[in-house]
């Protein structure tokens, strides 16, 4: 292509351009604590190597923090990876890893509002870190699914203790995974979408 | 051992689901009167004024109307020249090393200046597209 520019300017590969076709994206995020493997998931699916997005603020507008710094107007940046996986000539879909902690939700105005749903990442060996991102989702009324990341050391819970110990009801999928594979987050992204079709199909979207 | 428990939430009826909207022209989304959100301070280093801005998703898709005029700055043609194919906000803002809220506030510069379309996404729907889904579906399997 006769992309002027493009030797200086970062931006995709020839083979990472969209279609002129595509009309309009979905997105997915996928949320849960440091190190539980969400960028990992969407590496494992993305057809674009993994991009990160930034959000910018000043400490003023969080007020926690004071760890990072005396100086009350630091900057703090939330990263935010994400990937990509065209569905059809029309239609990208958009998977975003974003870190489960509550003071990085409000940087991120709208991102669970118009998500599809979400698939909240667990590690059982810091089960607690994933409780507020789930009550979060519940009450903004975001379907989501469980993906338990096979960690080797992790302890092992059966389904239903699990479900009893995160409080959630029958309906709502919960699986294992190993999001180092392709095709187990495959599975999981999969999993969300029949969950997703299936209250459709019942018309029992909260 | 057993695990530590939580207790599930409930919807929050201050928090209504977004009224069900028609299919999307392509044109950035205008604000739909749900509550307020918090709005805290943003870098406008790059952007310049904060104007009408308009209502940009991580995944609307952008795509460039005109090659960069001579006018334009060098963000501003930097984003024509991504955008020849239809790139996403969240693409951009990566490409370009901008944090998302400067990248909002490029980019309703370029719209309002008609320089690029905005492709809204398509966002969860009170009442789901089941054929939406099922796309989706399709698409996951044959990864």
């Amino acid at each position: 292509m006769d992309f002027k520019g493009s030797d200086t300017l970062p931006g995709p590969r020839t083979e990472d351009q969209l279609p002129h076709t595509a009309q309009a994206a979905v997105k997915i995020v996928i949320v849960g604590g440091f190190g539980v493997g969400k960028t990992t998931m969407v590496g494992s699916v993305s057809e674009i190597r993994p991009l990160t997005t930034e959000e910018t603020m000043t400490q003023a507008g969080i007020g926690v923090d004071d760890d990072y710094g005396s100086d009350s107007k630091t900057a703090t940046t939330v990263a935010m990876d994400f990937g990509r996986i065209s569905i059809t000539e029309k239609l990208v879909l958009y998977l975003f890893g974003t870190p489960g902690q509550e003071r990085f939700w409000f940087l991120w105005n709208g991102l669970f509002e118009g998500a599809l749903g979400a698939v909240v990442l667990v590690d059982t060996r810091r089960l607690e870190v994933s409780f507020d991102v789930m009550g979060r989702l519940e009450e903004g009324g975001v379907p989501f699914v469980v993906a338990v990341n096979s960690f080797p050391d992790a302890p092992r819970y059966p389904v239903e203790e699990l479900r009893t110990a995160l409080d959630l009801g029958p309906d709502i999928p919960i699986i294992d995974c190993d999001v180092r594979r392709r095709a187990s987050s495959k599975d999981v992204l999969l999993t969300l979408m029949g969950f997703l079709h299936s209250l459709a199909m019942s018309g029992a979207l909260i | 051992m057993t695990p530590p428990r939580r207790t599930r939430r409930r919807p929050q009826p201050l928090v209504p689901e977004p009224a069900p909207r028609p299919p999307q022209p392509a044109q950035p989304t205008a604000a739909d009167g749900r509550r307020p959100r918090p709005n805290p301070e943003r870098l406008y280093s790059v952007a310049g004024s904060d104007g009408a801005r308009a209502e940009l998703d991580l995944v609307t898709l952008i795509v460039a109307r005109t090659a960069p005029p001579v006018s334009a700055t060098p963000e501003q043609s930097a984003v024509l020249r991504l955008c020849r194919a239809p790139l996403s906000v969240a693409e951009l803002s990566a490409y370009l090393g901008l944090p998302f809220s400067t990248m909002t506030v490029l980019l309703t510069e370029l719209i309002t200046d008609e320089l690029v379309h905005a492709r809204a996404p398509i966002v969860r729907q009170a009442v789901p597209d089941r054929s939406l889904l099922e796309a989706v579906m399709h698409g996951l399997q044959r990864l």
